[in-house]
C-alpha cells in the first residue's frame, strides 16, 4: 500500500499543536522543508526536540511554533549562535522557551529508551557536572549488579518525528547513507513517523541492497517525495551544505525584524519546498552539487533456492 | 610558585626577534602558533575525538606532520576520517567519503567513547579554570543567563570517558576564571587528589585534562591537579599571560620557549587546511 502523501497533508494530518515533534539528522539530512510546512501551517505550542537545534529550529521558534525545547547543542556549528532561540531564552523576547537540557549522549540514550520501550537508559556520564542540577531528569542510579552508580535518563518518545533520506518505496521502505546521527533511533521511538526522501524508488531497489535500509515501512505513516528538501542542510551524494547560508543566517537571525522578513520570503511567501527550490535558482542548486562521484562499488548477497 | 627572571623573559623576546621576520622564516600569527603548539602535542596518539573549529585544524595538521597513524573520530558518527576539505562543521559530507567506518551516534558514543577506544578527546571552551574544569553552558545564571552558549553536545562523556583531555583555547580575562559559571565538563576538579578518587570510585575511564594550549603558551597539570605554564610562545610575555588570567599562574621554572611553526606546518595550515584563514587571521 502506498503512504506516498504530499508534505502539507502529511503535516496537516500528523502533526498537532501541543506536540512533542523531532525533526533530528546530525548536520546531515535535517529536514528544512518540514519544518517549514509546519510553520506555514502556524502549528503552535510544540515541543522540539533534537540534539542540536541548528537553524530549522531557530527558525521555527522564531515563526512562533514552539513553547519548549529538548537538546544537547545549541549553536551554528562553526559560525556561532542561534540568536532567535537565545532572544527567547536571555530576554524572554518575545516571549519565554522552556528547555530540558541533556547532552549529546543523553539525547541519543533517550531515543534509544524510547525506541526499546525501556523505562530509563544508563550511561557513564554527567558525573560531577551542573547537568543533573539543571536538569532534575538527570539522575543517578546503583547497579543492581555491584556498587557502581551511572546516571540514567528517561525514554524520549517524540508524537512526531521527521527523518529526511536519500531514498525509499512507497511503502516507507527507506535507505540512506552517510552520517546516520540518531535517525533511525528517533523514528523507531516516535509515536507517528514522516519520511522525507529525494528520491522514490521501486522496492526491487530496496530489497537489492536490504543492509542499507535503516528504517522498514512498518513504522512509517507517511513518504513524502522532496528533492532538495533538507537544503541548507546536505544529503550525502545529491548535494552539499550550503554553508554560506548558514553564515548568512547569523545576520539575519540577529535582528528580529529581518528574521520575520526572511520567513515572509523563503517560507510564508512560498507555496512548498518546489517554488522555494525555484527561488533558489538553478546556479545556486548546481553550485551545491558534488564536485565528482565516489560511488561505493557493490557487494554479492548471493542467491540461496 | 615563582615565574622566570627578568632574564628569562628578556630571553624569551629576543627569540621572538630572531623568529619573526628572518630570511629562512615566515611570520605567523599567534593563532597559527596556537594550533601548531596543539598539533604536536598529539604526538604518538591513536584516537583523537575531534571537536569544530580550533581542535579541527590542529588534529588535522598533526595528522599531516607528527602523527600519520591518527585516527579521527567526529561525533558525528565518521571514524578514521581523511577530509579533502577543511569542515566547516563536524557533520560535512567531506568526512564521511573516505572514511574507514561510518556509524550512528549511539554506536560512536557506547562502543568507541564509552568502550574506552579514545585516546585524545579534544576540547574548546568559553571558560577554563586552573583545574581544568570547562563551561560551555551559561555565562551567568542558568536560569537566567546573561549569556547562553552552545551547553555540552558530546563534551561531558568526552571529558570522563576519553583517556585524555586536551584543551585549546585563546587566554582572556573573560575565559581563564577563577571560577567558572557552570560545570560542563569536569577536570581536575578541586585537586588532583580528590579527582583521583572520584574517577577511581566512579569507574572514569579518562584520567582527566592533561595539557591547555592557548595562544599564548602550553600547560600541562602539576601534581596538585592545577595547570602549569611549560612554555610560553615566541614573542608572548609573561606580562601577558598574567593579564589574561584570572589567578596567579604558577610558571615552570625553566620555562621553555616553544618552537616556532615550521615553513612546511605553515603550509599546510595556510594551503591545505585553512586557505580561506578562517580561524588562524
Amino acid at each position: 500500500m502506498s503512504k506516498v502523501t504530499s508534505m502539507r497533508d502529511a503535516v496537516a494530518a500528523l502533526v498537532h499543536d501541543g506536540d512533542v515533534v523531532a525533526i533530528e539528522g546530525f548536520t546531515h539530512l535535517i529536514c528544512f522543508a518540514a519544518g517549514h510546512e509546519i510553520i506555514r501551517q502556524r502549528k503552535r505550542d510544540l515541543t522540539l526536540a533534537r540534539l542540536t537545534p541548528d537553524l530549522i529550529y531557530d527558525q521555527m521558534v522564531a515563526a512562533g511554533t514552539a513553547r519548549k525545547l529538548v537538546f544537547s547543542w545549541l549553536g551554528n556549528p562553526g559560525v556561532g549562535g542561534l540568536h532567535a532561540i537565545r532572544r527567547r531564552i536571555e530576554n524572554a523576547d518575545p516571549a519565554p522557551l522552556e528547555l530540558e537540557e541533556y547532552s549529546h549522549f543523553g539525547m541519543v540514550g533517550r531515543y534509544t529508551a524510547g525506541a526499546s520501550n525501556l523505562p530509563f537508559f544508563p550511561l557513564r556520564s554527567y558525573f560531577e557536572t551542573d547537568l543533573p542540577n539543571a536538569n532534575p531528569l538527570i539522575r543517578p542510579i546503583k547497579s543492581p549488579y555491584g556498587d557502581e552508580t551511572v546516571y540514567a535518563v528517561p525514554p524520549l518518545r517524540p508524537d512526531v518525528t521527521v527523518v529526511h533520506a536519500q531514498r525509499a518505496d512507497a511503502a516507507g521502505d527507506t535507505q540512506m547513507w552517510g552520517l546516520l546521527g540518531c535517525q533511525k533511533e528517533a523514528a523507531f521511538a516516535a509515536e507517528r513517523l514522516i519520511v522525507v526522501v529525494e528520491e522514490l524508488v521501486d522496492e526491487s531497489v530496496v530489497r537489492a541492497d536490504p543492509n542499507r535500509t535503516v528504517i522498514p515501512g512498518l513504522i512509517v505513516d507517511a513518504v513524502v517525495v522532496e528533492p532538495f528538501g533538507a537544503h541548507p542542510s546536505y544529503v550525502q551524494g545529491a548535494y552539499d551544505r550550503d554553508n554560506d547560508f548558514y553564515r548568512d543566517w547569523d545576520g539575519i537571525a540577529r535582528d528580529a525584524t529581518t528574521t520575520q522578513a526572511w520567513l515572509e520570503e523563503w517560507v510564508y511567501g512560498v507555496s512548498g519546498r518546489a517554488e522555494y527550490v525555484d527561488k533558489l535558482g538553478t546556479e545556486k542548486v548546481a553550485a551545491l552539487r558534488p564536485s565528482g562521484e565516489a560511488p561505493s562499488g557493490s557487494v554479492d548477497y548471493g542467491v540461496y533456492k | 610558585m615563582t615565574g622566570p627572571g627578568p632574564g628569562e623573559v628578556a630571553g624569551t623576546r629576543a627569540a621572538a626577534g630572531d623568529g619573526g621576520l628572518g630570511s629562512a622564516r615566515a611570520a605567523f600569527s599567534k593563532s597559527e602558533m596556537m594550533i601548531v603548539a596543539a598539533a604536536r602535542e598529539l604526538a604518538g596518539q591513536h584516537v583523537c575525538f575531534v571537536g569544530v573549529g580550533l581542535p579541527n585544524i590542529a588534529v588535522n595538521l598533526a595528522r599531516l606532520t607528527v602523527a600519520p597513524t591518527l585516527e579521527l573520530v567526529y561525533e558525528s558518527g565518521a571514524f578514521g576520517s581523511k577530509p579533502a576539505r577543511l569542515p566547516l562543521s563536524i557533520g560535512d559530507p567531506t568526512i564521511v567519503t573516505g572514511a574507514t567506518a561510518v556509524v550512528s551516534m549511539f554506536e560512536l558514543f557506547s562502543f568507541y567513547l564509552q568502550g574506552g577506544l579514545v585516546d585524545v578527546g579534544f576540547l574548546g571552551a568559553a571558560q577554563i579554570d586552573r583545574f581544568g574544569n570547562i563551561n560551555s553552558t551559561v555565562i551567568g545564571d542558568y536560569e537566567h543567563p546573561k549569556t547562553r552558549l552552545p551547553g555540552s553536545g558530546g563534551a561531558c562523556e568526552i571529558a570522563i570517558n576519553a583517556r585524555q583531555v586536551f584543551v585549546i583555547m585563546r587566554q582572556s580575562k573573560r575565559s581563564f576564571v577563577d571560577r567558572i559559571d557552570f560545570r560542563t565538563s569536569p577536570g581536575n576538579l578541586g585537586g588532583a587528589e580528590a579527582a583521583d578518587r572520584i574517577r577511581r570510585e566512579e569507574g572514569w575511564l579518562g584520567s582527566g585534562p592533561s595539557v591547555v594550549v592557548t595562544d599564548l603558551g602550553i600547560y600541562h597539570f602539576d601534581e596538585t591537579g592545577e595547570m602549569r605554564l611549560d612554555s610560553i610562545h615566541p614573542g608572548a610575555t609573561i606580562e601577558q599571560i598574567r593579564d589574561t588570567i584570572g589567578w596567579e599562574p604558577r610558571v615552570a621554572e625553566p620555562l621553555a620557549v616553544t618552537p616556532e611553526p615550521t615553513l612546511e606546518e605553515l603550509r599546510l595550515i595556510r594551503e591545505q587546511l585553512d586557505p580561506e584563514g578562517a580561524y588562524t587571521k
